[in-house]
């Protein structure tokens, strides 16, 4: 770690949390459907869908239209993309006529960009046409972070309003989210990523003679309209192979430092924009402080991991897998954003990184991708875990426990359990069938606890809808585009519907207004309690798993043996 | 009702025995994680049973085996000496039951008379209890009145008066009539009685899980089945780990998985949940108070605002004497002499209360200025004065409108200062009564309707009746100056109110007073409010207007109109003097008919929640010091150079062998159900504290607490274990 490794943190940070509060406000306005800097522009354009779509805006839904609106619109996102997969070989826009895809493929791919996932079991310019891209992969990148958007704002009004029946309309929420934060965000971070020479082309690759003399396929495409929002709605889907590694696609320390901030940037302001709506920004930042802390504690563990003697290596320096432009600092802070944000980008090889910050990446996603997580999802996953918190410390306080004055009962407590359960069930048993059959080892490019690492990451990769790879696992196969398609699915809306049906409980609930009495969530105390819930709730059923794959891994590193 | 320590012998003995008629499947079904456990003790002695036929035992498996089910039996344990301590209670209750007889009147209100079994009345018949009779089942007095010995329910033996009419009325079946005579008429059936109920409650035998307690369960399977799910796919990852690091055997037996399983799921207070709700409510019945459900114990946890009945609670039951005012020129002596001398044979508490002032005030003691002849005038309605006759003078004490008029017909002035006292004293809630002497010119004065003296006064001017006597006009009065009696605010009640203000308890007190008396007392009790000149309608509504604002509202009351604002208030305590109706409005019963109770009952219901919460938060927090005796010791050899397996630095409280390691782990998460047996029972201690302070003590005892505990534990077992050449 260089003096100027510390200051790009700090940068990082700082920059983290003067914009958090900025967005976050900007974010809130919008969502109560008031006026903001960008109506005049933005509003007519609403207008506009709504009237096209046939939608009424002031139109209240109760949970369970606003579930089944979310789950008919992501249907179709699904069958759009499928579609466009296993047809592109006769559909326009593709210059280089690549072939339609597996059914396999297809099905994987779509629910992994519909799903807000991401993962990517094709590279890019080998198997996709610009079509499939654009009209599919990058409209799912925007509508599935406009969805978890959706959902947060839906469980914030949930608990804001009382004695009601409504959350709000899901394609209102839905066309605000893209309209005023993804689209114009995306728009000027595209601009300057192209400026720092990201590729925008609709150009077929070009051919190249090197000076070797042997020819080279230099691939082009639409990637920086694509690349901005992968970032900025936690998407995390490359546009080529190697994702932000690729010099195309990430090209200068410049443009690092913005996709790496755009990863963090609108989940961090969800915590404050949340805050905004329940009325009470504290409780905003209060969550947003056991985020931060978690995500310092992981890099530190890391950076330091990656910065330490290698006795296998005979190096402190672990470059294997990373780019040399960026260097370990900045890809270490790549790994972890993009793991706990459920982002799934990555600018380095997290499966060349020490296995300890390897581990870290997988405790990151295991945790259930709150630590500020995927755009709204992170936020509404993060409530689960307040509820539990709530509720498990909550009677402490010789109350029955209440948040927000809402009062925590078996419901509530269901809902939060199955939604924490759902992706946990996802990891261990997926996990358990691949390392048993055939179908799951034959993939396998390493051995002993590095290989289990590889497939448990994939997992967790698919049930936290994070999307990143551990590389080092061919899952281009049935069985892996299977059982992660079905382990994408499980992740999102075993979540996703949980969180809703909270909502719809919540917001009949009569408010008890608070009192001393009153079981305080906005204090460090809170933060305190939340990180040991999250910790030994959502961590320690890994506990096993991690001390067979990096925990195990990195003891034996350190005496001597590497696989 | 007899109170029951901890651990009655007779009653762990009982439960010691029912730990074992417990393990039927459809008890062990009822508690999701302890089923578990108890699967796994099966699975695991069929484990046993097949090495024992292959010849292969394993001493090892057998005391983990005999480990799983001292864990299924410590839990039933701890639930059968929570119930034990009721089933005492009801047998007790059940003996007043048996044979009762009773006199039935059959033509009411002629007196023929059939001696009927107490069994066979029914709602609607009059029965006849005279002294000696046990009263054959709940019922309303409606002729006559008889003092009742109650102790049977209360455990209190004084006997209370039960009366016609009036909020006095209601009987209970089983109690006993001392004196006098009584008509009842029988408003419940047999076996829906109040002792019938209370049977059924005390044994537990209705018992409901509360929506809390449900909530918790809910929460606890469902951790109980992430950690089944984290155990049974270890066997798979630990086989693929197996292959890789060229092992041939498998690491896993089934009672280490069962071992592991059990160890992780939350066994402490899935083991001790049932116990921790019924002994909340044994803790109320052991208060002397019967709750109808569960529930209501809960909701007193929740319970925001308190509304207080001023007398009783807040006040002593009588007004004190607490200051003595002169009139101008008069020596605050010789008024304190002059009250007290007319107050040595008044034996009102008011009285006495004006002797021990003056006492105390100026040392005065009123024998020694008292002749002979001193004879004592008692209050009457028709003087509304009380005094003495000291021969030359007499003292009357009364109300300012009636000293008032004795000055007028004397010709004497009323002096325009004391005026202001009385007024002054009125205002702050205070009760005024004005001395006067009268110094005689002959004889001494004598009341021609009321000649009898010496007899002790039974009460203080307050009503307002024109006066007849006949004094002679020579006499002179001269007004001394005013008692100041005031409402006594008990002691400790305002630290009290301070302490629930501080946990976020709010307190209203309810009075017949006028705005301003109430006003004044609210003040120096320290209440949050109060409402002056109450009727049942306005506590109704202040209740609705409270629980409207999404408060919690617990009351008290006992007379028949108090049966609507019991029923709405979230928490009713009914007085067990108090009607049937109050009785079958709230959803407790006091049988000590003391409303300072309330606040006792706020208590235990927080203690209840506190107590769940507490344990659970031990319960979770205990696992990561098991998972680091567990992990290590299953993957001893797991990818080991020179025979030491790469996980074995994660036995970081150096335990000696594998197997004692897990056997420490199961140990430890036995005998920790049995170490907090008193604490469920008990309840955690419940201070009135801000809930942040509250959090952060229990937070450090049992969350850091719970991490921090097991360590030493398990490592403290697995000492012993090795020096007994266990494994």
């Amino acid at each position: 770690m260089q003096p100027h490794d510390y200051l790009q943190l700090a940068l990082y940070f700082g920059l983290l949390l003067v914009c958090t509060p900025l967005l976050g406000g900007f974010m809130a306005t919008v969502f109560n459907g008031e006026k903001t800097w960008l109506s005049p522009v933005i509003a007519p354009l609403e207008r506009l869908t709504y009237r096209v779509s046939g939608i009424d805006s002031v139109e209240e839904m109760s949970w369970k239209r606003y579930a089944a609106s979310l789950l008919a619109f992501n249907l179709f996102g699904f069958l759009a993309v499928f579609g466009l997969m296993l047809l592109q070989n006769v559909l326009p826009l593709n210059p280089q006529g690549v072939n339609g895809t597996s059914v396999y493929l297809a099905f994987n791919t779509a629910v992994s960009f519909m799903t807000n996932t991401n993962w990517q079991a094709y590279s890019g310019e080998a198997a996709l046409s610009y079509a499939t891209q654009m009209l599919g992969l990058g409209v799912q990148n925007f509508v599935s972070a406009a969805t978890g958007i959706a959902v947060i704002v839906a469980m914030a009004r949930g608990i804001a309003r009382r004695q009601a029946s409504s959350l709000g309309n899901f394609w209102v929420d839905l066309t605000r989210a893209t309209l005023y934060i993804l689209l114009p965000l995306s728009l000027l971070l595209a601009i300057v990523l192209i400026s720092q020479g990201v590729v925008q082309s609709f150009d077929s690759y070009v051919q190249a003679t090197t000076l070797e003399g042997r020819s080279q396929m230099i691939p082009l495409g639409p990637a920086a309209s694509q690349i901005a929002i992968k970032q900025l709605g936690t998407n995390g889907g490359g546009f080529f192979g190697v994702n932000s590694a690729h010099p195309f696609e990430n090209p200068t320390p410049f443009s690092n430092f913005l996709q790496v901030f755009a990863i963090l940037l609108i989940p961090a302001a969800l915590t404050v924009t949340y805050g905004k709506l329940i009325g009470s920004a504290k409780q905003g930042w209060t969550i947003f402080a056991a985020m931060l802390t978690v995500l310092v504690v992981v890099l530190g563990v890391s950076l330091w991991s990656e910065t330490q003697y290698n006795p296998v290596m005979q190096t402190a320096q672990q470059m294997e897998g990373k780019e040399q432009r960026f260097g370990v600092a900045n890809s270490i802070l790549w790994q972890m954003t993009t793991t706990v944000a459920s982002n799934g980008s990555v600018n380095s090889m997290h499966d060349s990184s020490s296995p300890l910050a390897g581990g870290m990446a997988l405790l990151n996603m295991m945790l259930g991708e709150v630590i500020f997580g995927g755009v709204g999802a992170g936020m509404y996953g993060m409530l689960m875990f307040v509820v539990l918190t709530v509720f498990i410390a909550g009677l402490m306080v010789g109350r029955t426990p209440e948040y927000l004055g809402k009062k925590i009962e078996a419901f509530e407590v269901q809902m939060a359990m199955i939604a924490i359960l759902a992706p946990s069930a996802v990891i261990l048993i997926g996990t358990m069938i691949a390392v048993l059959i055939p179908q799951g080892l034959n993939s396998l490019n390493n051995q002993g606890p590095h290989g289990f690492s590889e497939i448990l990451y994939a997992f967790t990769s698919a049930a936290g809808n994070n999307g990143s790879a551990f590389a080092g696992l061919t899952v281009d196969t049935p069985f892996y585009n299977i059982a992660l398609g079905f382990g994408m699915l499980i992740g999102r809306f075993g979540v996703i519907l949980p969180a809703l049906a909270i909502a719809g409980s919540m917001v009949t609930k009569k408010y008890t207004p608070p009192s001393l009495g009153t079981f305080p969530t906005d204090t460090p105390l809170f933060v305190m309690l939340l990180i040991a819930v999250i910790l030994i709730v959502g961590a320690l059923t890994f506990f096993p798993a991690l001390s067979l794959g990096p925990i195990v891994e990195h003891l034996l590193m350190n005496a001597g043996r590497a696989f | 009702m007899q109170s029951h320590s901890l651990f009655d012998p007779a009653i762990t003995r009982r439960a010691a025995l029912e730990a074992f008629t417990k393990l039927s499947p459809r008890v062990q079904l009822k508690n999701p994680v302890m089923f578990i456990v108890a699967v796994g003790a099966v699975l695991s002695t069929l484990v046993v049973v097949r090495d024992v036929a292959s010849g292969a035992f394993s001493g090892f498996n057998l005391q983990i085996t005999l480990w799983l089910w001292f864990t299924v039996l410590f839990a039933n344990f701890a639930e059968a000496i929570a119930e034990g301590r009721g089933k005492a209670q009801a047998d007790a209750l059940r003996k007043t039951r048996t044979g009762t007889m009773a006199r039935l009147l059959t033509n009411y209100p002629s007196s023929a008379e059939q001696r009927v079994g107490a069994a066979s009345l029914k709602v609607g018949d009059i029965v006849i209890c005279e002294a000696g009779d046990v009263i054959p089942g709940d019922g309303e007095v409606v002729k006559g009145i008889a003092s009742v010995n109650e102790s049977a329910i209360t455990g209190e033996s004084a006997p209370v008066i039960r009366e016609a009419g009036g909020d006095r009325s209601a009987v209970t079946g089983g109690t006993q009539v001392i004196s006098d005579c009584i008509y009842v008429r029988i408003t419940t059936e047999q076996g829906t009685s109040f002792l019938d109920r209370m049977i059924a409650l005390v044994e537990g035998a209705q018992r409901q899980k509360t929506p809390n307690e449900i909530a918790l369960s809910i929460l606890l399977a469902a951790l109980s089945i992430v950690f089944l799910l984290a155990v049974v796919t270890l066997k798979g990852f630990a086989q693929y780990s197996e292959t890789a690091s060229g092992l041939t055997s498998s690491l896993l037996s089934v009672p280490v998985l069962i071992a592991l399983l059990v160890c992780l799921i939350p066994t402490t207070i899935g083991g001790l949940l049932s116990a921790i709700g019924i002994s909340g409510m044994d803790r109320l019945i052991q208060r002397n108070v019967i709750a109808t459900s569960g529930r209501a114990v809960e909701a007193a946890g929740d319970v925001d605002v308190l509304l207080l009945d001023k007398t009783g609670t807040i006040t002593l039951g009588n007004r004190m004497a607490s200051e003595f005012v002169p009139a101008q020129g008069i020596d605050v002596k010789r008024l304190a002499e002059a009250a007290q001398l007319s107050s040595l044979a008044d034996e009102t508490p008011e009285g006495r209360s004006i002797v021990v002032l003056a006492k105390e005030k100026f040392g005065i003691r009123g024998q020694d200025g008292m002749g002979q002849q001193a004879t004592f005038i008692p209050f009457t309605a028709q003087t509304r004065m009380s005094g003495v006759d000291l021969g030359k003078r007499s003292i009357r004490k009364g109300a300012s409108d009636t000293m008032m008029r004795l000055a007028e017909e004397h010709g004497a002035v009323f002096p325009q200062d004391v005026k202001r006292t009385v007024e002054d004293i009125a205002k702050t809630g205070g009760t005024p009564l004005v001395v006067a002497v009268i110094s005689h010119s002959s004889l001494a004065i004598g009341h021609s309707s009321n000649d009898s003296s010496n007899q002790p006064m039974t009460n203080v001017p307050m009503t307002n009746q024109p006066m007849t006597n006949d004094q002679s006009t020579n006499d002179q009065v001269t007004i001394l100056g005013v008692i100041h009696l005031k409402d006594i605010v008990k002691g400790g009640i305002k630290e009290r109110f301070a302490e629930l203000r501080k946990a976020g308890i709010k307190t209203v007190m309810i009075t017949g007073d006028n705005p301003l008396t109430a006003a004044a007392i609210a003040a120096e009790a320290g209440v949050d409010d109060y409402i002056a000149e109450a009727t049942p309608e306005t506590k109704l509504k202040r209740i609705r207007d409270e629980q409207a604002a999404g408060h919690l509202v617990a009351m008290v009351g006992d007379g028949t109109n108090d049966a609507p604002a019991l029923a709405q208030a979230d928490v009713g305590v009914a007085m067990n003097s108090g009607t049937q109706a109050a009785r079958e409005a709230g959803n407790m019963v006091d049988l000590d008919n003391n409303p300072t109770k309330l606040l006792e009952v706020v208590e235990i219901g927080k203690q209840l929640l506190m107590t769940r919460g507490a344990l659970t938060t031990f319960s979770i927090a205990n696992d990561i010091a098991k998972y680091f005796a567990i992990i290590p010791a299953i993957f001893a050899t797991l990818y080991a150079t020179k025979s030491v397996g790469a996980l074995s630095a994660l036995n970081i409280m150096q335990l000696a062998t594998p197997e004692s390691a897990i056997l420490s782990a199961i140990i430890f998460n036995a005998l920790v159900i049995v170490a907090l047996i008193p604490i469920a029972l008990r309840g955690v201690p419940y201070q009135p504290l801000p809930a942040s302070t509250l959090l952060w003590k229990n937070f450090l005892i049992y969350g850091v607490g719970g991490v921090l505990v097991p360590f030493v534990g398990i490592k403290a077992i697995d000492v012993i274990i090795v020096a007994l050449h266990l494994v």
